[in-house]
């Protein structure tokens, strides 16, 4: 696989027996020997580590930082406390998301997870709007790891206790196996769990401490995907693009009160006037759960219909796969939003078939955050 | 036993051919979800598709290796479809035909070339 950039962990996913597959510019684990049905179903039961180093890790330093940040995302970033995380979404000027991201206040400086395939996008985007006033550092000399499941806590404290105090969404600078680490209690899994920055050097080696834990075990990008569909989270690039708004995307809740309509610091950030009316008036889409009545997945692209036969496609899956913890097929999509209410019975093309599925509430299974 | 380029395994039985996929191809696809058979009495062509299998990371489909008429499928798999990873050469048959013509067979790999094929 020529030109495709290896994380600080590659040499131990072939140890581990990992199938690599090419993803976002990355050669990655998509499974292990354990399969991907078992690894998310022992994710869900004890604890799961991920690699997911190739996602993007960048650094705003200076005064302005949070105020800049709040130009490109409708966060409340200036009211976010110090050692806690927030998710969000750079926004377009049509009211597209161009990225999702998690960004924490770790005192001096704003701390941000990006996607692997935006990130060289957003990492331009940040200095075009923010430099010089504010320093924008994009960290390539760390690797980021994911201790996702009900077991991460007990495995992660034992290497250093203080991170059972953590509630879900705080950061904290930990010392792991040596190594300073940034922790976040988060994850992308629907459990407890958290996102570990470890300087690439100390990896393989926190990385091999947490795996001899007998509760731990790898997981690649295979059971992520069907584990973040569990959880109703949306995968950039397939359930949210620069196309779909984030009231589209139901992701609403993201844009705090503060940076709504009314808001102290409403609008100013981009495609403001198209979210901020949707916000009030509603769009005319809405990604939605699908749940197949039969046993048949729907997968991404497959066509919605309001009808068992003729009429046009009124929407698209845009994640479909078999839920291993529901034991059932498992969508989403987008739909008109007078078809978008919990039970509705719709009709999605599969293989020719029109095959029933119903409109259906997130998360497909419970979450499992520790609040 | 005869193995097709599609991971088919044929086996002669009373004067029908018993179809299903290699262990190879069940390694291949990952864990099963979700099998689609034929009816039972249907007339198919060779290389037709007349099955779809969709595992964990995707669907893909069996060919019909012969002409000839479906006569009994496997319902387990319909409903236990992670059979197929447990015992894809036993049990997780996929359906039983009555071909009508069974020239092609000779084509077919012997187990040998089929060690081979998949290497």
């Amino acid at each position: 696989m020529a030109d495709l950039l290896r994380t600080p962990l590659y040499d131990m996913h072939l140890e581990l027996g990992a199938k690599m597959v090419p993803f976002a510019g990355y050669e990655m684990p998509v499974q292990y020997p354990l399969g991907v049905m078992k690894e998310h179903l022992h994710c869900r039961a004890q604890a799961g580590l991920f690699d997911v180093s190739h996602m993007g890790q960048v650094i705003l330093r200076g005064a302005t930082a949070a105020e800049g940040l709040e130009r490109l995302i409708p966060q409340d970033v200036i009211g976010l406390g110090e050692g806690r995380q927030r998710y969000g979404f750079f926004t377009n000027a049509h009211g597209g998301i161009e990225d999702d991201l998690m960004f924490a206040n770790r005192g001096d400086h704003l701390f941000l997870v990006v996607n692997a395939g935006c990130k060289a996008t957003d990492v331009a985007r940040l200095r075009a709007a923010l430099e010089p006033e504010v320093q924008v550092d994009y960290i390539v000399d760390r690797a980021l790891l994911a201790l996702q499941g009900p077991a991460a806590e007990a495995a992660l404290a034992a290497l250093a206790p203080e991170v059972a105090e953590m509630r879900f969404m705080d950061v904290a600078t930990v010392s792991l196996n040596g190594a300073e680490c940034w922790v976040s209690r988060s994850g992308y899994t629907g459990e407890d769990g958290y996102e570990i920055s470890v300087p690439a050097e100390a990896a393989v080696a926190l990385a091999q401490i947490l795996l001899a834990d007998a509760r731990v075990t790898p997981i690649g990008l295979g059971a992520r995907d069907s584990l973040r569909l569990e959880a109703g989270l949306c995968l950039y690039g397939h359930d949210i693009d620069a196309t779909t708004s984030p009231v589209e995307a139901a992701l609403s809740w993201g844009v705090q009160k503060l940076r709504r309509a009314g808001g102290a610091r409403a609008g100013g950030f981009p495609g403001a006037d198209v979210i901020l009316a949707q916000i009030a008036d509603g769009a005319p889409r809405k990604r939605v759960g699908l749940l197949p009545e039969g046993r048949a997945p729907m997968r991404e692209g497959t066509e919605i219909f309001a009808q068992a036969d003729g009429g046009a496609p009124l929407g698209r899956v845009t994640s479909g796969a078999f839920g291993p913890t529901l034991q059932a097929p498992m969508a989403m999509g987008y739909v008109p939003s007078e078809m978008s209410q919990t039970g509705t019975q719709l009709f999605g093309e599969v293989r020719g078939k029109r095959l029933p599925v119903r409109v259906a509430a997130l998360p497909f299974t419970p979450a499992n955050f520790k609040r | 036993m005869k193995y097709t380029e599609e991971h088919e395994w044929l086996r002669e039985e009373d004067g029908l051919i018993v179809v299903g996929i290699t262990e190879h191809a069940s390694e291949q696809l990952g864990d099963v979800v979700f099998v689609d058979l034929p009816e039972e009495g249907t007339e198919v062509t060779k290389d037709e598709e007349i099955c779809v299998i969709e595992s964990v990371k995707a669907a893909s489909d069996i060919l019909a290796p012969l002409d000839g008429e479906i006569v009994e499928v496997n319902q387990l798999i319909v409903d236990e479809p992670s059979k197929v990873n447990d015992d894809p050469l036993g049990d997780a048959w996929f359906f039983k035909m009555k071909p009508s013509d069974l020239s092609p067979m000779e084509d077919y790999m012997d187990e040998a070339a089929y060690k081979k094929f998949v290497g």
